[in-house]
């Protein structure tokens, strides 16, 4: 296929708004006559609040008001209305509606006032008595009472196959370990923010951070009993989310409270340690039983999940879903149950339940490798699985051998001694570990519209996201080349809920989604644009047909002679109204859903370790991924980068530290919280290999969001213990777990 | 006992001169510089990603040297010059740096973006770093969640390099 655009490395259409400050995030915006609203967290993780005494605070000149449950209006209070579109099964948080306290740092007052520094002073002067109720937020205490929830959020783990019991006795190779992965927080480095901005008569414009306006103004609008057309949501950046913005949080909801309670624009931003007080990747506790023969082949697999969850709703993730996609075994038995405990519902994170499943299954068959004495990359391949055993189907695309070769050899991996410690630098152990990883490719519905106007220049909009993910300018060039424009005379918009219907951005998702939906309006507009050239007269395309055309540098031509072309601008002085326009919506394909889609990556890490002190370097991981069709090389790399760094933080850093005590994370600001900064990462490098897949979306992409952390973790797990000869199988592995 | 609040601290007339431009403002004394650039002067480039000195989001200038802006207050930056990333181009054309942050892709999300090009030009300005190591531990103060650092470090390398040729 010959492109201008699909597949070209391109700088970020939003480049130059990001550079130089112009791009807008939700705390941005200005409002004329904009009051300040600070959230006032609970002190305690359970019980009741007996009274909260604002009086000090509304003393001050210039506070305005300190809304809380005593003085929230009384409308609109169904739990039912408060879901939203990544709402797991139970009943959503309701900020302000009672005086039960459910988790520790709950929002249980907004103080607004007239500046900024007033509402955070005013803040401090809110006294709340309360009283306490034991809570228990102690996973490890409650895995007795951890139950299978009547309805899973993610998929339901797969039906046991064979005997894995009988498999397991007859293995000559076998391992059995427990992995736990701590709960952790996404700390996007853009704060959760909302400015509503009050527009009289009822009516409300919301700046706020969502990977989905949508999501927000249907949240809104069923929450505080408004219409569609009274609430809009505006959302054109988004300062990183990683997930915390699939649901709508709680500083949009008092932020609206409190602009329709005072009829005036109001901005709440929650602080650095109020980001630890909204939804986590959840603790996670995995035991794993795997068998070989002695050829190496694995014949048996259990893994058993045990994930946290709060009390009001059941929130689960695909932990259980990656063996089937990535092994071949005819025993295996999957289960996965939630551990009810006093913490805010989790929430997903960045490849929720493929980091954490991944991670401990690349582990386990690491360790399984070893017990059979077979080097971990002949295992893979000896285990390859050609099709999807969960659901039986085949995929639709492949090319993971592709992945171990390239990436292999890139790494030196041939150069590799199996025995742990057998490499040394100086006071350094050598070690060097690989794992592999899928991820799913889906496509949603969504709709999208192009407007062709008389200067040749092209707009294409839909209500979907860009948190990083270079939505803008892939869309851009899904657009220009189909309509053979140069980036400069396109523009997509997305962020608003005015523009048509999409779906959350998340789920490595929004190319083939999305993407799917620009490409097909564009070519809504093409038939036009067709029709029009034939209707002038002596067209030299009168007789042809849309697949005989091509459509570059402007013109419409035909395809065999290129001779036979029209300039597109002047098309566009005949049309009707000086402008052509498609809208449509698509999903996926029928056929597609007879195969397992999957984006896969395999992936080789060397790390370093101190002899003495026990610190561990990454200095070296390379990716091989295949994705699918690579619509922007250059935004991809960085995508799969930036997945590469937060696996690293998952293996060595992150961590939200719970004090049982008092039913808090602990450790909950920048300070604490560990993540990867500069020094921490070396070299790392990422190969796409070449991946055709004309099934899995008009596309051919696979999404790249997630497929880049899933594989990290463990081939760092890995690589530690050949260096070292220790297993540490409780994330993240810290110097004191390796002395 | 119940003990008293005191009473709120009057404004303060507080001159700042930011991007070369003077700015005369009324402030609360506990208002920080970051806050005064966003809220009060609406010059949203400068990001704040924590307010406590723990992520860089919020670096920018003074006389040259890069700090955190949410752990200074605005009254103690006066006659000081202030530059933000709002400053930073020339006449419409973006700093070399701006330029090398677009071309190397050294962002994903663009909020760590503002302080990581003030820190960056503020690192070359202090003349310490010389090798990788040193650029990767001197940009250690701006956290990108995103993970753009491979890519960050190379816009440091060619920052340290057009300043050498210089
Ligand atoms: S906002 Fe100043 S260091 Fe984070
Ligand atoms: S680009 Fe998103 S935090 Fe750095």
């Amino acid at each position: 296929m010959k492109t201008d655009q699909i597949g070209k490395e391109r700088n970020r259409v939003d480049g130059k708004a990001k550079v130089t400050g112009e791009a807008k995030y939700a705390a941005e915006f200005e409002a004329e006559n904009l009051a300040y609203g600070v959230v006032v967290s609970s002190g305690i993780a359970k019980g009741k609040i007996k009274s909260i005494d604002a009086s000090k605070a509304l003393a001050l000149d210039g506070v305005l008001q300190v809304f809380t449950h005593e003085n929230r209006p009384g409308y609109m209070w169904l739990d039912k209305n408060y879901k939203d579109d990544d709402a797991p099964p139970g009943s959503p948080f309701r900020p302000l509606y009672d005086n039960e306290v459910q988790f520790s740092m709950q929002p249980i007052a907004l103080v607004v006032a007239e500046t900024f520094e007033l509402a955070r002073y005013a803040a401090m002067l809110v006294e709340v008595a309360y009283e306490t109720a034991e809570h228990d937020t102690d996973f490890d205490a409650n895995l007795e009472q951890a139950y299978e929830p009547e309805e899973y959020k993610a998929s339901e783990p797969p039906k046991p196959r064979g005997d894995v019991d009988k498999a397991l006795a007859e293995a000559s190779a076998r391992i059995e370990q427990t992995y736990t992965h701590p709960a952790e927080h996404h700390n996007p480095m853009e704060m959760h923010a909302s400015t509503a901005v009050w527009e009289g008569d009822g009516k409300l414009t919301v700046y706020d951070k969502i990977q989905g306006v949508q999501n927000s103004q249907q949240y809104i609008a069923s929450a505080f009993g408004m219409s569609q057309d009274e609430v809009r949501v505006i959302s054109p950046f988004v300062g990183g989310a990683f997930g915390s913005g699939l649901r709508p949080q709680y500083q949009l909801f008092l932020a609206v409270l409190a602009a329709r309670e005072l009829q005036r624009s109001v901005r709440v931003v929650m602080t650095r340690q109020q980001m630890f007080s909204f939804g986590h990747r959840p603790k996670t506790l995995q035991r794993f039983k795997l068998g070989a023969d002695a050829d190496g082949k694995l014949q048996a697999l259990q893994q058993e999940v045990y994930g946290e969850t709060s009390r009001f709703e059941d929130y689960s993730e695909d932990v259980v879903l990656w063996p089937g996609v990535l092994y071949p075994c005819d025993n295996t038995k999957l289960t996965h149950k939630l551990v009810g405990l006093d913490v805010y519902t989790p929430l997903d994170m960045r490849a929720p339940g493929g980091t954490t499943g991944i991670y401990a299954l690349e582990c386990a068959i690491d360790e399984l490798a070893y017990e059979a004495g077979v080097d971990p990359l002949e295992f893979r391949k000896k285990n390859y699985s050609e099709k999807d055993q969960n659901e039986d189907k085949p995929f639709s695309s492949k090319e993971l051998r592709e992945c171990y070769r390239q990436g292999a050899e890139k790494f030196g991996w041939s150069k590799r001694k199996m025995e742990p410690r057998s490499m040394k630098d100086g006071h350094q152990l050598i070690g060097w570990g690989m794992a592999q990883g899928a991820w799913e490719a889906n496509q949603a519905e969504a709709s999208a519209k192009a407007v062709l106007s008389k200067d040749g220049k092209l707009t294409v909009s839909s209500a979907t996201a860009d948190i990083g993910t270079g939505t803008y300018t892939v869309m851009t060039q899904i657009a220009a080349e189909a309509l053979g424009l140069s980036l400069e005379d396109v523009t997509f918009k997305l962020g608003d809920s005015d523009l048509p219907k999409a779906p959350l951005e998340g789920g490595s998702k929004t190319v083939a989604t999305v993407g799917s939906a620009v490409k097909k309006a564009c070519e809504q507009v093409q038939e036009k644009l067709l029709k029009l050239a034939q209707e002038q007269s002596n067209s030299p395309l009168a007789e042809t047909k849309l697949e005989d055309v091509e459509f570059s540098e402007g013109r419409i031509s035909l395809k065999r002679d290129a001779s036979k072309s029209m300039q597109l601008q002047d098309l566009l002085q005949h049309s009707e109204n000086g402008s052509l326009e498609g809208e449509v919506s698509t999903k996926p394909s029928d056929e597609s859903k007879e195969y397992a889609r999957y984006a896969h990556s395999a992936v080789f890490a060397e790390v370093k370790v101190d002899e003495d002190l026990g610190t561990v370097k990454v200095t070296r991981v390379v990716t091989a991924v295949a994705g699918g069709r690579i619509v922007n090389p250059k935004t991809a790399r960085s995508q799969i980068l930036g997945g590469m760094v937060w696996g690293m933080g998952v293996a060595l850093h992150e961590h939200t530290v719970m004090d049982n005590h008092l039913g808090r994370f602990i450790n909950h600001d920048l300070d604490k919280y560990h993540v990867p900064v500069n020094a921490d990462v070396q070299e790392m490098e990422v190969i796409f290999v070449e991946e055709e897949d004309e099934v899995v979306n008009p596309l051919g992409v696979k999404g790249l969001g997630e497929i880049g952390v899933v594989g990290v973790a463990p081939a760092i797990a890995n690589a530690i213990f050949h260096a070292t000869g220790k297993r540490v199988r409780e994330l993240p592995i810290t110097m004191d777990k390796l002395l | 006992m119940e003990k008293e609040n005191p009473p709120l601290p009057p404004l303060q007339p507080v001159t700042l001169r930011i991007n070369g431009k003077e700015q005369r403002l009324e402030l609360a004394p506990w208002t920080s510089l970051l806050d005064a650039l966003r809220e009060h002067l609406h010059l949203t480039g400068t990001k704040k990603g924590c307010d406590h000195g723990q992520c860089g989001a919020c670096t920018v200038l003074v006389d040259g040297k890069r700090i955190n802006s949410c752990l200074t207050l605005a009254m103690m930056q006066e006659d000081k010059e202030i530059t933000t990333v709002e400053g930073l181009a020339k006449d419409g054309e973006l700093h070399p740096v701006q330029q090398a942050f677009i071309d190397n892709d050294a962002f994903q999300c663009g909020y760590c973006t503002p302080g990581q090009i003030c820190s960056v030009i503020g690192l070359v300005n202090e003349g310490k770093a010389k090798t990788m190591d040193d650029i990767r531990d001197l940009m250690s103060g701006n956290v990108c969640r995103c993970g753009a650092y491979v890519n960050i470090v190379k816009v440091v390398q060619e920052a340290l390099e057009r300043s050498d040729a210089r």
